[in-house]
């Protein structure tokens, strides 16, 4: 039978965290200077020791619930040791299933598009190594450079069984797996190489090849349908496939051999004394499920019903606290849900991630200033500029022109006309309720007074 | 102004008095240690004091740091070619601790070359040399820390005990070493030998000066997860019942075993109470387990040292693989022993025969010694099971250089606090004995050294 048999070794950054896995050094290493963000314990300085960020494992965690994985109550660290030169350890602490090593979470599951089920046979926690950067290209280039920031960014690796059979479904699992997390608030398509792939592939019972480090779902498809027409090629010569590890060379679409694999490779994996072993509770569980899972899909559905729309929907609802100020607003003038759903799935959400906001003011006022004036900010920019003075609890100020009372009267009597044939059939009071909220999301709540008495005047003359 | 003899405890009371400065006392340990520097060899690097302007209780003194604890701007190199140059950072967690009580720096000592040895001559620097009698080693690893207190080249120092470091010299020399529970001292900037073994201490020359050091450095450190607050309120033991290990004891030469019991004799005057215990199930695999976790974890630990961060800087040809090859040879011979032992216990196929039974031991030792020590305060034996040997016989014969662990390595597979005292002396030599407590008794152990220390009155202290 000449199946193909695909597994998949997910490398995912924890992008919610603000520092290392085991260091207190900014997480923030995309666009820096080379070597800003590191610190004794990033760079493997002798004497210096890890310590675990706990926020680490609760995010790595979430992973685990989404893939339907089973968390060990209690986990452990392990060193694995090789030297390279981005690994300033010559080790890296990862977690082992071996030895009397247990990983993070097992046996969990992700189902395709098609509806076909790839199990996952385990999630653990690492550190990522740091980058080798080339002058020019590799080939040419004089130096190795080595810059440390990415060294001790937190990792989780999801290991797949062999389970996939074509490169669609190899694509399908990690653009599968994309949705997934950014349903859970973890939106590493806006990191770049935040998502890393190494893909087995064996062709017809043959020996197992991997193919190292491809960033994104279309890499991983080209590569894959390389690599099944590569090794098909070679069976259909009656040459045998070896056993080996090949890297994917984006420009030229083919893979390269990078190593044999003749013998298991020697990591010498010992439990890092350093670490004691992570422990998880039933009641860490119950919480992170409770933050992501019945509650992200409960929340979604409730702005659906809202008659928001999907993508603002799920936008939202990937953050906790961006639903939270959604349904505050909601409750305070329903009739902002629009405004408010767009603001905060867009605006709101880009000035979180940019400036690391977590929590949200409880006083809302600010907002609801922001969003009655939507309408009269002139770009995003702005918009950001007057939600960053709401988060820091400054006062909100909107300078807009006021109309003189002439020509404010002419321009509420324009409003009224063109909403006049869905108001005529209504009773007065509801006539007035809907207009005044058109008005005052147009003119600011200050201005309520006057926009009452000439409302009142203009409906009255069109009696 | 002379301090020969002086604590280091009574030395600080002078000073609050004001009746000397600290600066007249930095000033006698630097002179002493500048002259005797040739002979000795205690110091790696050596630093002129500056006039003391610190009010903490430290009052600006200068204390001997072991080369293998990282100091701020203070070239730190484990007596290794590897690290010759090698200056850190930042500065490990007991010395930030010191400094915060306004200790300061007198020098770097030597020692075996990243802490792996027991006799002080495994070091790039040259062998350090025990003041008692400059043939003979003054034992290791912590050897130019021990050499500094017995030489009044320092008041007290700062070593490391991974399998008998501190406690080792200090029975060589006379001197007073105190290895606290493993965890009691955060070894955040210690470098690294075997993780899950070793501790930072104190040598000194009363037990005393040991307590008040121990207390400045103790406590949890965030920057280091095995560390936790040990008790340090005094304890008051009373008549303390104490338990001998005969088959410990057994493992000493005839001379050692002598001073030892006439020991007993003397503290059992004084009101201590003393049992005998003939057997100890795992005392076969004590070194054994101890060798295969030390090497197993110090063969990952060093392997940082490839010299591309820092470290030799080397004109090799070819890729990186050539250059940490060659890089690597800088290691002395007894690093590069331990480093393939430790390799090869981890490779595959050996991890479970050696690494993962190793491990399994260590947890029935543990369980062991608490067990036996049901009932009692502390264990005594001997610290080193001969004296000192004369420099080049261990190198001549390594098997007997292990071995002159056997009796330290205890209290760092169960975690324990240990402290040795003088109990006697041998000919010019000392004899030393340790009291081994709980893991988190250190204040108990200190105690009842104290006491001992006052019966025994092997050697006098102003």
């Amino acid at each position: 039978m000449n199946e193909v048999k695909i597994g998949l070794e997910v490398h995912v950054q924890l992008v919610n965290l603000r520092t290392k896995l085991f260091c207190s050094c900014s997480s923030d290493y995309r666009g820096k200077p080379p070597n800003v963000n590191v610190c004794p314990v990033c760079t493997g300085l002798p004497g210096s020791m890890p310590s675990l960020n706990k926020k680490a494992v609760e995010e790595a965690l979430k992973i685990a619930i989404l893939l339907n994985a089973q968390p060990y109550p209690v986990s452990y660290f392990f060193r694995k040791s090789y030297f390279y030169p981005d690994l300033p350890k010559n080790f890296q602490i990862t977690q082992y299933d071996k030895a009397g090593g247990y990983p993070l979470a097992h046996d969990g599951s992700l189902k395709l598009t098609s509806g076909k089920v790839v199990r996952i046979e385990r999630i653990h926690l690492e550190e990522d190594p740091g980058r080798i950067v080339y002058e020019g290209s590799r080939a040419t280039a004089r130096y190795s450079l080595i810059d440390y920031n990415r060294s001790g960014i937190a990792l989780v690796e999801i290991v797949t069984a062999p389970d996939m059979s074509s490169a669609e479904e190899a694509r399908d699992f990690v653009e599968r797996l994309t949705q997934g997390l950014e349903d859970i608030g973890m939106n590493i398509k806006e990191f770049e190489g935040a998502l890393r792939v190494d893909v087995n592939v064996s062709y017809a019972g043959g020996e197992r090849v991997e193919i190292k480090n491809i960033t994104g779902a279309s890499s991983v498809e080209k590569a894959v349908i390389y690599e099944v027409f590569r090794q098909k090629t070679l069976y259909e010569k009656g040459i045998r496939v070896e056993r080996e590890t090949r890297a994917w060379d984006e420009k030229r679409r083919i893979t390269i051999s990078s190593r044999s694999k003749e013998f298991e490779e020697e990591y010498r994996y010992m439990p890092e004394p350093d670490l004691p072993p992570i422990v998880i509770s039933e009641s860490l569980i119950e919480r992170i499920k409770d933050e992501i899972k019945g509650s992200y899909e409960q929340r979604y559905e409730s702005l659906l019903k809202d008659g928001i729309n999907e993508e603002l929907a799920r936008k939202i609802s990937s953050n906790r606290e961006l639903y939270r100020i959604y349904e505050l607003i909601s409750s305070e003038d329903s009739s902002l849900k629009d405004v408010a759903a767009s603001v905060l799935a867009n605006e709101l959400s880009y000035l979180m991630k940019r400036d690391s906001i977590e929590r949200l003011p409880d006083d809302v006022s600010g907002l609801v200033k922001i969003l009655m004036n939507y309408d009269r900010l002139p770009d995003h920019s702005t918009v950001v500029e007057h939600l960053r003075k709401w988060i820091r609890g400054e006062e909100v100020v909107i300078k807009t022109a006021v109309p003189e009372a002439e020509d404010l009267k002419k321009e509420i009597e324009e409003i009224v006309r063109e909403n006049y044939s869905r108001i005529k059939d209504l009773e007065y009071n509801k006539k007035f309720e809907y207009l005044m909220g058109i008005l005052i999301r147009k003119y600011g709540k200050e201005r309520k007074k006057a926009l009452v008495s000439a409302l009142a005047e203009i409906l009255s003359e069109m009696k | 102004m002379n301090l020969k003899g002086r604590s280091f405890l009574t030395i600080l009371r002078d000073v609050e008095r004001g009746s000397i400065s600290p600066d007249d006392v930095n000033e006698y340990y630097y002179r002493n240690a500048l002259a005797l520097n040739n002979t000795i060899n205690a110091y790696i690097t050596l630093i002129k004091p500056q006039q003391s302007s610190s009010d903490g209780p430290l009052r600006g003194i200068g204390i001997a740091v072991k080369d293998n604890i990282s100091t701020r701007g203070i070239r730190t190199t484990c007596a290794s070619r590897m690290l010759e140059n090698y200056v850190p950072p930042y500065d490990a967690t007991a010395v930030e601790r010191l400094k915060n009580n306004g200790g300061s720096i007198l020098g770097k000592t030597n020692m075996d070359e990243f802490a792996m040895g027991s006799s002080g001559e495994n070091s790039a620097f040259g062998p350090t040399r025990n003041p008692i009698n400059t043939d003979y080693v003054p034992g290791g690893s912590s050897s130019g820390s021990a050499a500094a207190v017995a030489a009044e080249m320092a008041p007290i120092a700062l070593g490391s005990d991974t399998g008998g470091s501190i406690r080792a010299p200090a029975s060589f020399t006379g001197t007073v070493g105190f290895k606290p529970s493993y965890g009691a001292v955060s070894r955040y900037g210690l470098i690294a030998y075997a993780n899950s073994l070793e501790v930072i201490g104190v040598i000194s020359k009363t037990v005393k000066d040991a307590e008040l050091l121990f207390k400045m450095i103790a406590g949890r450190d965030l920057r280091d997860s095995t560390s936790f607050n040990v008790d340090l309120t005094s304890r008051d033991v009373g008549r303390p019942r104490i338990l001998v290990l005969r088959s410990f004891v057994r493992m000493a030469d005839e001379r050692v075993q002598k001073v030892f019991y006439d020991s007993i004799s003397k503290l059992e005057r004084a009101g201590f109470i003393f049992d005998y215990l003939d057997e100890f199930r795992e005392i076969d695999y004590v070194l054994s387990s101890y060798y295969t976790i030390a090497c197993a974890e110090a063969s990952t630990n060093l392997s940082r040292y490839d010299g591309i961060r820092y470290g030799p800087r080397l004109d090799v040809a070819g890729n990186w693989r050539s250059y940490i090859e060659a890089a690597r040879g800088f290691f002395g011979s007894e690093v590069k022993a331990r480093i393939m032992m430790g390799t090869f216990i981890l490779s595959a196929g050996y991890y479970e025969t050696y690494y993962l039974k190793a491990l399994q031991i260590r947890k029935e030792i543990r369980a062991e010694f608490e067990r036996i020590m049901k009932g009692y305060d502390a264990v005594y034996i001997p610290t080193m099971p001969v004296l000192p040997w004369k420099i080049g016989e261990g190198i001549r014969d390594p098997k007997m250089a292990y071995a002159a662990d056997v009796l330290t390595v205890l209290p760092n597979l169960t975690g324990s606090p240990a402290i040795s005292i003088p109990v006697g002396k041998s000919g010019e030599f000392f004899v030393g004995g340790q009291f081994i407590g709980l893991r988190g008794d250190d204040m108990k152990i200190i105690s009842i050294a104290s006491e001992a220390e006052n019966a025994l009155e092997v050697v006098r202290h102003e």
